[in-house]
């Protein structure tokens, strides 16, 4: 037999998600990332168009979705670390919520600052 | 008098649930009803039971899709609105109806090097260990597990990589390293670690999560991962 | 890939991780305080350009995460995929050489 969401249906289990997820598609922007910067070898005028073509409103929220998906992998990552590293204790459940919190308000941080 | 609806899986793998009404009582348990339903509704309904007081192990079942032991699980928690699904445990064989093949369960705990080695005889006296000493502390935190088979029904690594030994097989490994009269502990770790060991664990925490006694099996496989890789960063592994 | 290997590969990723959560936060910080009046490639050059501090930095990160994406990579696909045995290694290993080429490149680009 197999288990369904109802097993799965828990704060860390969640918080797995996020973080496989976003590991996934951050691995998968990376390359994408660096050969933008890339175009910077040939002067700047080729990262200077690259970035007005950035201006879009729907590249902007492109980007949110990064800044939201590498501040979810970070928090989570600290998380990880933090339950594997440091000796047990029950306060330790609660990081799950603080890099929920984390997460959402690099994410704030941008939107405000990009608007 | 409210009656349950209660949805059993019958057959094995290829089975499929079927439907009993079963009264509804004061203080009822979730194995309470599969007994009412064996012996008074379907005889030929099979099931796993021992000791009826969570001690034994043996009455685990996935309810209303969680893994849970049922004779300490109070139908008054589960069921709602009177409607309970009960299926054998995940990630295991099915025997038949709600029995579970546990072999490979007990097999990995053998694997995870799960029994203690001695390093005296009969004729020593008996180890001395202080109760306050750190590695004690460590085992007792770890070591009131009945082998109820729920971490490893609840756990998606199991599922996902079949060579992976599970919440329970390693958190038993976790109480051995730690007990100090035991002689085999580098081999344990050796036999714990890596992609099928403590390594392959991904902290989702379904074992702590749905542990009928309340132990975090997630707590001591990062025990062992820690300990593994001390040992094989001192090129000892 | 024997057992001793596969513990390396953990102990790397968790040492990668820490080293990423230092780099990762200062770069969130750098990318919202620099977002504020919207971006140009003179203002990200000016700020990067033979500043061996950010270039220094930079190829940390790279390294980082070129150690980082392919081990977790490898998890996944393990799990979700079934992928296992020396074709996945070997995939993960072009992976980790092709992030740290691309990343370099990219750190090279803005630094010169």
């Amino acid at each position: 037999m197999r288990n369904d969401w109802r097993a799965r249906n828990h704060p860390a289990y969640w918080a797995f998600l996020v973080h496989r997820v976003s590991g996934a598609l951050l691995t998968a922007f990376l390359p994408l990332h660096f050969w933008v910067l890339g175009q910077a070898l040939q002067g700047e005028a080729g990262l200077e168009s690259f970035l007005r073509w950035t201006d879009q409103p729907l590249v902007k929220a492109g980007e949110t979705v990064l800044v939201l998906l590498l501040s979810a992998h970070l928090a989570g990552g600290v998380r990880l670390l933090m339950l594997e590293f440091l000796a047990w204790r029950e306060w330790q459940k609660g990081l799950a919520a603080a890099a929920g919190a984390l997460t959402l308000a690099a994410a704030l941080a941008f939107v405000l600052n990009v608007l | 008098m409210t009656t349950l609806r209660v949805k059993v899986w019958r057959g094995a793998e290829n089975g499929r649930f079927q439907e009993f009404e079963v009264p509804r009582l004061e203080s009822q348990t979730v194995l309470d009803v599969v007994t009412h339903i064996q012996r008074s509704l379907d005889p030929t309904l099979s099931y796993r039971f021992a000791c009826r007081v969570g001690m034994c192990g043996s009455c685990a079942m996935t309810v209303n899709g969680r893994a849970r032991w049922t004779c300490r699980t109070h139908v008054a928690n589960v069921a709602a609105d009177n409607s309970l699904e009960i299926a054998p445990l995940a990630n295991l064989p099915v025997v038949k109806d709600l029995v579970a093949d546990m072999t490979l369960f007990f097999d990995k705990w053998a694997k995870a090097r799960g029994k203690f080695h001695p390093t005296k005889t009969r004729r020593d006296g008996f180890a001395r260990v202080a109760p306050d000493s750190a590695e004690r502390l460590l085992v007792d935190a770890a070591i009131e597990c009945i082998g109820c088979s729920v971490c490893y029904s609840s756990c998606d690594v199991v599922a996902w990589n079949p060579d992976y030994l599970g919440p329970a097989a390693l958190n038993r490994a976790w109480t051995l390293h730690n007990d100090v009269r035991d002689g085999a502990r580098r081999e344990r770790l050796a036999a714990v670690a890596g992609d099928a060991g403590c390594h392959a664990c991904h902290t989702h925490m379904s074992c702590s999560e749905r542990c009928p006694k309340q132990l975090a099996p997630t707590a001591s496989i990062a025990g062992l991962k820690r300990a593994t890789a001390a040992a094989a960063l001192k090129g000892e592994l | 890939m024997n057992t001793r290997s596969q513990i390396l590969l953990w102990a790397a990723q968790r040492a990668s991780a820490v080293v990423l959560a230092l780099c990762v936060l200062v770069h969130l910080v750098t990318v919202i305080y620099a977002v504020r009046s919207g971006l140009s490639a003179a203002e990200i050059l000016g700020r990067t350009r033979g500043n061996l501090a950010w270039g220094g930095f930079y190829a940390l990160f790279v390294a980082a995460l070129a150690v980082h994406a392919p081990i977790g990579l490898r998890n996944a696909l393990s799990e979700h995929l079934r992928w296992r045995g020396w074709t996945l290694e070997a995939a993960m290993l072009l992976l980790a050489g092709v992030l740290l080429v691309l990343g370099l490149r990219a750190v090279w680009a803005v630094f010169a």
